[in-house]
């Protein structure tokens, strides 16, 4: 029952806009999961935080409540006792249960689109900008009308002084 | 009897619909007055019927009516009154009702308030609304009836999901939707100067009233939202990057760019077409976001492809209204004259800086949220994209914007002088530094938080700046100043707060991310435990039963420095029905900052898993959002929109007494 339970939380309760449905409402990191050293430990939680936890909808093993993401920190927790660097856990991690486990896709050309989307659509919008304003002020120029006079020029400015004294 | 009488009504209001979106275009067409005059009267009356409906809803929930489906699925008998009402909103059938309600509500208001836009405008911008009703109606009729009995009703209903069960839940959606649907009213009005053909600064003046009320709403809504998630999930995050989230966050920073550029055709009637580009994407990202929510294409492409029915109606719609607008700006916007220019360096160009970044950062969530499903589809590879991403490519696109905020509105109309706006931004630099040096110093790592500190200062006191640039704070006695503070005009103050805002939640988001401290403990009665300066200690347990759930409800002592500031009793509810329990966290509040207790697993030696925070300054997060919303509020109370369009004579005098803006 329990378990089911938990499936339930875990699987999506397709909802209205509130974004609260998805989660499981409990601890996920249990105590007694957590590693006697401090760095390591520390550690364990910034990789858990990249991993996903895949039976749920978009969250991470650290903040799960599913078994099997408890199987995953409990996994990260081995590796790192075992002496594993991040980047040799994250490969692990990928090995076993590939891309899909990764939060933060690695580049790849399967992603380059994903990854290139905020600078290709700054600079694209930037470049389009600067085109548009250079195009609409060399219209202007064609058709502005002629400078003013030193004279018209001496007469605004004693307009603009009445205006505000 | 009173669920049929409520199928009825819908059915009526989609029929009052489908008059509404052609009969006024005929009268726009013909010149006839009357046929015009139909839009105002039928959307009253759709407003009527659709509240009926809604009211029909209600009342078979909360007399808790279980041979009807819906209710049955979604309530039970035992449950706290006030959860039997917002348990409406809280399903699918019923949140699609609350939309239709919102929709005909805004028609309805613009039916009665609009007096002072021209006739041809208000029938077309009326009749495009109705276009949008017309395809809900329909899509609740034929997918999503809520009205549907059951022949064999139970004797019990199902309970609602207990997370749900919260005041979150009577308040967060309909704030939401205001907001979603409130966008409607711009798109409506982007599509009907488009089949007009005529837009100018009056139109960005009628129709920003309507975008500022959604905006307001969505920021309450998405903030609302936000601290729900934080004291119901139990594990203290505010904002998860989930892609229910980014779909209310895209329409969020379209409609702020969209506000943003509205406001340089107000004023220089330049922008027109990209004005009302935004328009439409704002509002078609909206339906997205219902779309995602709704569809199930969430879960997995698969589970879409099961059940499509709801889906593919769905995404019908997206295409039928985003593809027909996109396609109609596109053969009608060239057509649009252009107006004013501008340099570079202007307030124009300071608020176009600002459009380009808030639209990139929009549809890098747009692209990250989307992606997983576009790529499973095409490609059927499976990939994630989650927080991490999310934090590595918004915030490079966000700081640039906080960074130019405290310039826009010091730049002058046309062409700006960057250096007079940083001379007199060099108060706030020098504030942001010291600010930067003394988080420095007292908190020292990570070296990120105090320079965002310091980003957080310099957008508050330049807001305050500009303030006191216009009143003259410093060069005219202090009376004086005020007379022009009272004289200033409300948007002025009202776009001053919500940068304010801006910099407040900044604050907030720093101190929570950076200098959180978390202990995750096994805890027995009479355990002590150390937070942030803080002693915590377990005084007991009970069992307790409520209406429809049992709770274990725990105490803490809270004492600083041996002095006990008070009690703290977090709890864990069981839901019998549903076969579900729920964390409620117990917050304390420390002045901004926030102690924050919740429950775990409780082991066969009696000890409990406790999760306990001290989240600093987190409280501005949310306050931060409420000031925006403020200010949103203050330039929403500004004379100039509340009148609508100028008579022209008497408010040119007006306009040039008014200081420049």
């Amino acid at each position: 029952m329990r378990n089911a339970s938990r499936m339930r939380l875990c699987w999506p309760l397709v909802w209205v806009a509130a974004f609260i449905a998805m989660a499981a409402p409990a601890l996920a990191v249990q105590p007694d999961e957590m590693l006697r050293d401090p760095r390591l430990e520390q550690r364990a939680r910034a990789i858990s935080q990249e991993l996903r936890c895949m039976v749920c909808q978009n969250q991470s093993i650290d903040d799960s409540d599913a078994p099997l993401a408890k199987d995953l920190r409990l996994l990260v927790r081995e590796r790192l006792k075992a002496g594993d660097s991040d980047p040799q856990i994250i490969d692990y991690m990928v090995a076993r249960y590939g891309e899909f486990v990764l939060l933060k896709p690695r580049l790849s050309w399967q992603t380059v689109v994903l990854w290139l989307t905020p600078a290709i659509v700054l600079l694209a919008g930037g470049l389009g900008l600067l085109i548009v304003l250079r195009r609409r002020r060399a219209l202007a120029a064609t058709a502005a009308p002629p400078p003013l006079t030193p004279d018209e020029e001496r007469k605004l400015a004693e307009l603009a002084k009445a205006e505000n004294p | 009897m009173i669920p049929e009488l409520g199928h009825y009504a819908l059915v009526l209001a989609f029929a009052l619909a489908l008059a509404q979106s052609s009969v006024p275009l005929i009268g726009v067409r013909n010149g006839d007055a009357a046929l015009m005059d139909v839009a105002r009267s039928a959307a009253l009356a759709q407003f009527v019927c659709v509240a009926a409906a809604f009211a029909a809803l209600t009342t078979s929930y909360v007399t808790s009516d279980f041979s009807v489906e819906n209710v049955a699925e979604n309530s039970h008998s035992a449950m706290p009154l006030i959860y039997k009402f917002t348990s409406v909103w809280g399903n699918h059938e019923g949140s699609m009702l609350l939309w239709v309600l919102i929709l005909a509500l805004f028609g309805a208001l613009l039916a009665l308030f609009g007096r002072n836009i021209p006739s041809t405008l208000r029938a077309s911008v009326l009749a495009v609304q109705s276009w949008i009703a017309t395809a809900f109606y329909l899509f609740i009729l034929l997918t999503s009836n809520p009205f549907a009995r059951l022949v064999r009703p139970p004797i019990e209903g199902r309970d609602l999901n207990p997370i749900l069960q919260d005041l979150g839940l009577a308040i967060h959606p309909p704030l939401l939707y205001l907001g979603f649907v409130g966008f409607s009213m711009s798109f409506s009005f982007a599509v009907a100067a488009l089949l007009i053909g005529r837009i100018d600064a009056a139109w960005a003046r009628w129709v920003r009233p309507w975008t500022l009320a959604a905006w307001i709403f969505l920021t309450l809504g998405i903030a609302m939202g936000s601290y729900w998630a934080y004291y119901e999930l139990g594990w203290g995050g505010w904002w998860f990057w989930d892609p229910v989230e980014n779909a209310s966050l895209m329409p969020w920073l379209a409609g702020t760019a969209f506000l943003h550029s509205a406001l340089v055709m107000e004023k220089r009637e330049a922008l027109k077409v990209w004005t009302i580009l935004l328009a439409i994407l704002t509002f078609s990202l909206s339906l997205i976001g219902t779309f995602l929510v709704r569809s199930g294409v969430l879960t997995s492409v698969h589970a879409f492809a099961t059940d499509p029915t709801r889906g593919v109606f769905i995404l019908a719609i997206l295409v039928l209204f985003i593809g027909g607008s996109l396609a109609l700006f596109a053969w009608r916007a060239p057509m649009l004259k252009q107006g004013g220019l501008f340099a570079p360096i202007s307030r124009e160009g300071a608020l176009v800086f600002n459009n380009l970044f808030l639209t990139t950062a929009c549809a890098t969530v747009f692209v990250g949220t989307l992606y997983p499903l576009a790529l499973e589809a095409l490609t059927g590879a499976k990939i994630s994209v989650g927080a991490p991403f999310f934090n590595l490519t918004f915030w490079p696109l966000i700081v640039p914007v906080l960074l130019a905020v405290p310039f826009g509105p010091l730049l002058a109309w046309k062409r700006g002088d960057l250096v007079a706006a940083a001379q007199r931004l060099i108060g706030a630099a020098v504030l942001a530094v010291i600010a930067i040096i003394i988080t420095f110093l007292m908190r020292g790592q990570p070296v990120l938080a105090p320079l965002g500190i310091g980003l957080a200062v310099f957008v508050i006191a330049g807001a305050l700046t500009d303030i006191a640039e216009r009143t003259g704070l410093f060069r005219t006695s202090p009376g004086n100043a005020l007379r022009r503070a009272v004289g200033l005009p409300r948007s002025a103050w009202g776009a001053a707060f919500a940068h304010m805002g801006l910099g407040l939640m900044l604050i907030g988001v720093i101190g929570e991310s950076q200098w959180n401290t978390e202990r995750i403990v096994a805890m027995k009665v009479g355990d002590m435990l150390a937070l942030g300066g803080y002693e915590l200690s377990f005084d007991g347990a009970e069992q307790r039963d409520g209406p429809n759930y049992r709770e274990l409800v725990t105490t803490f002592t809270v004492s600083r420095d041996g002095r006990v500031i008070g009690t703290m009793a977090p709890a864990k509810r069981t839901f019998a029905h549903r076969e579900m329990s729920t964390t409620e966290a117990a917050l304390k509040a420390r002045g901004l900052s926030q102690i924050y207790l919740s429950l775990g697993d409780i082991s066969a030696d009696g000890s409990v898993a406790v999760r306990a925070y001290y989240k600093p300054l987190v409280l501005l997060i949310w306050f931060g959002a409420l000031v925006m919303a403020m200010g949103g509020a203050l330039s929403l109370s500004d004379r100039r929109l509340r009148i609508g369009a100028p008579r022209p004579a008497r408010s040119k005098a007006k306009a040039a007494l008014a200081p420049a803006e």
